[in-house]
């Protein structure tokens, strides 16, 4: 083992492999110190995993109905009780997590790359090219962000890809102004010039050296998103905007136990704590990953 | 936005120096317009496109989908969809500027009127929220702040992100199940008690004031039993941006020289924490609360579907609900237009008070 880490932790690396795995070492090992980072990371290692083995961790059916069973309160058969059709509101949680898993994962996916050619794009070419762009994101960024999506997905229809395709449309401005931050601090650096000179294309330099340097904040950022992500997903959903019945997503669960929240409170109030507990821990993680990996932003948020 | 302000007005900030004071605050201002003008014309052209993609064609709900061709091109021209898209975008901007929103389908009235109906109620829910915000969150900020790294500061760390993770939807919920259903200690959905609903004639259309105006305190008692839950649960999500920049900002103080010497000069910690380092705060502090005044109302529209609040959130919903875009695009606009305008306002503010921004 003590080589193993020896090779890991090595001053002089001699492989950009063996950087590479070295650095990831020391982040984790960074990481592990924070108790809060490692709190989220286990809540979102639980997350991915409850996603995968759906089917083994729930114990019903999730769209099964059972008029027989509706609004039984949480027992050793039903760990969460039953929704109004006599569904395991237990097994609708687990299954939850894919929808919500996806949801984020596409958000991501979309948004953050978007966010980051843009933001390279107008801090590697500054002048107009800056101009335009970071005019277009500074709009998009005084508006206010779910009310932006609720017009989008209104004007798209409801469901759930098209809330996905809203959400994103909101969100890569915050991911713009992040790379083109980190792209001017870059772009007159030695190294930059150097690759230049020996006569690398401005397209080269962006995707080979300068997106790279990027990827750590924006690492950072969509972390720290994602809660904000998840609520407003889970907004559509309540409003029934977002995800369709009888998909079982959380705020959309919420909104059908929104009727019974006197008498039968467990409806409504479980899938709440599975979507606080996941904002949380993607909260939590972001935090101590922004200490970790650009501890110069500090507290501010 | 400095980027949007050099875009408009470059050559001010370059021979800046050379300028009379005055001239150059006159600069400064005319760019501050120039970037409030083109923040409010994307924000038209964004209401605009959306208004352009809704798959709906917007003649075929007009004439019906057994028009003959005729008709529906005469409707087609007749509504301008004809004429090119920088055109129909420079009517519309015309439109919205004179005040003409269209009319909205589920209540049969211009949505200006629905609107200018409407907003007190959020504006007076938001308002009450965000007072409490910042007299619970600014405290907390700088206890955790002056005890940096004690259970008490972990715990508030923790309310703060829970701002940011708990949906307020569900907040609202839980509060009505447990303060109103169970323990009676506020009032239910809606603004007042049903038999209270409209005695008091709307002059403001804020009912606290305009209960006052009329004079009858049993009605400004029970609006108030009624405003309580929904603006607390709004205050919450301030309360956490709120004391968190707070408690980051009193730290950046704490650790300044001058703190060290108030203490070393033996002044009590209670006067060095408020007397010394919270007043330099108090300018940032204005931003922050501007900011989350206009987040406050963007988050009302979740509250305001719990609580059956005649409000511009619940206003909306309905809207998006029906699919009726003239409202739906009405009061993303009105949302939008106050939004941009308190953080441009508080923006002006910092740069009044702080000496060193100006």
């Amino acid at each position: 083992m003590t080589t193993l880490r020896d090779w890991l932790i090595d001053d002089s690396p001699a492989s950009p492999m063996q950087a590479r795995l070295g650095r990831i070492y020391r982040i984790f090992g960074a990481l592990m110190h924070n108790p809060l980072a490692v709190v989220g990371a286990i809540i979102i290692l639980v997350l991915v995993l409850t996603a995968l083995f759906a089917p083994w961790i729930a114990t019903h059916d999730p769209l099964r109905q059972s008029l027989g069973e509706r609004l039984l309160p949480p027992s050793a058969a039903h760990w969460m009780g039953t929704d109004e059709l006599g569904r395991d509101i237990w097994s609708r949680v687990v299954y939850g997590a894919r929808i919500t898993l996806a949801i984020v994962t596409l958000v991501a996916v979309l948004a953050a790359p978007a966010g980051l050619v843009i933001g390279v794009a107008a801090g590697y070419f500054g002048g107009w090219v800056d101009r335009i762009l970071m005019g277009i994101t500074d709009i998009f960024l005084s508006l206010p962000k779910l009310i932006l999506a609720l017009a989008f997905v209104a004007a798209l229809g409801p469901g759930i890809e098209n809330a996905i395709i809203a959400i994103a449309i909101t969100s890569w401005p915050g991911y713009a102004r992040v790379a083109r931050a980190e792209t001017m601090t870059f772009k007159n650096s030695e190294f930059i010039s150097a690759v230049r000179l020996l006569g690398a294309s401005s397209l080269r330099v962006n995707l080979g050296h300068v997106l790279p340097l990027c990827t750590s904040s924006m690492i950072v950022r969509v972390t720290l998103d994602m809660a904000g992500i998840i609520l407003t997903a889970a907004g559509l959903g309540f409003i029934g905007l977002g995800a369709q019945p009888p998909l079982p997503e959380w705020g959309a669960m919420i909104s059908r136990g929104r009727s019974f929240i006197l008498d039968q409170w467990w409806v409504a109030t479980m899938p709440g704590f599975a979507i606080i507990l996941v904002s949380l821990g993607f909260c939590f993680l972001g935090d101590g990953l922004r200490d970790v990996l650009d501890p110069k932003s500090g507290e501010q948020r | 936005m400095a980027n949007n302000n050099s875009t408009t007005a470059p050559a001010p900030t370059r021979r800046a120096g050379a300028q009379s004071p005055g001239r150059r605050r006159l600069f400064s201002a005319l760019g501050f317009l120039v970037t409030l003008c083109v923040t409010f014309i994307g924000l038209l052209a964004i209401t605009f496109f959306i208004g352009r993609i809704v798959p709906i064609d917007p003649v075929l709900a007009v004439v019906g989908d057994r028009a003959p061709v005729a008709v529906y091109e005469r409707v087609r021209e007749e509504m301008g969809l004809d004429r090119p898209l920088a055109a129909q975008f420079v009517s519309y901007v015309g439109d919205v500027v004179t005040g003409n929103f269209g009319t909205a389908v589920s209540t049969g009235k211009p949505v200006i009127e629905d609107l200018a109906r409407v907003f007190p109620a959020t504006l007076e829910m938001a308002t009450l929220g965000i007072i409490l915000g910042v007299l619970i969150g600014v405290p907390l900020g700088v206890i955790a702040a002056s005890r940096r790294g004690s259970w008490l500061d972990q715990a508030i760390r923790v309310i703060g992100l829970l701002g940011y993770s708990v949906p307020a939807f569900w907040l609202g919920l839980v509060g009505l199940a447990v303060f109103y259903a169970k323990l009676k200690w506020v009032g239910g959905p809606g603004r007042v008690d049903i038999f209270y609903d409209g005695v008091v004639s709307p002059i403001t259309g804020l009912i606290l004031v305009d209960s006052i105006i009329a004079g009858d305190w049993e009605i400004f008692r029970n609006a108030v039993w009624h405003l309580i839950l929904p603006a607390s649960c709004l205050g919450f999500f301030s309360l956490a941006y709120i004391a968190r920049m707070t408690r980051s900002f009193m730290l950046d103080q704490l650790s300044q020289e001058y703190v060290t010497t108030a203490r070393v000069k033996g002044v009590p910690e209670r006067l060095v924490i408020w007397r010394h380092a919270f007043r330099p705060i108090r300018v940032p502090l204005i931003t922050v609360i501007g900011l989350s005044y206009a987040g406050l109302l963007e988050g009302s529209v979740m509250i305001e579907t719990i609580f059956s609040w005649p409000g511009i959130g619940n206003y909306l919903t309905v809207a998006l609900l029906n699919a009726d875009m003239a409202a739906v695009l009405g009061s993303t606009l009105v949302i939008g237009a106050v939004f941009i305008g308190i953080n441009k306002i508080s923006d002006v503010l910092y740069r009044v008070l702080d000496p060193r921004a100006r």
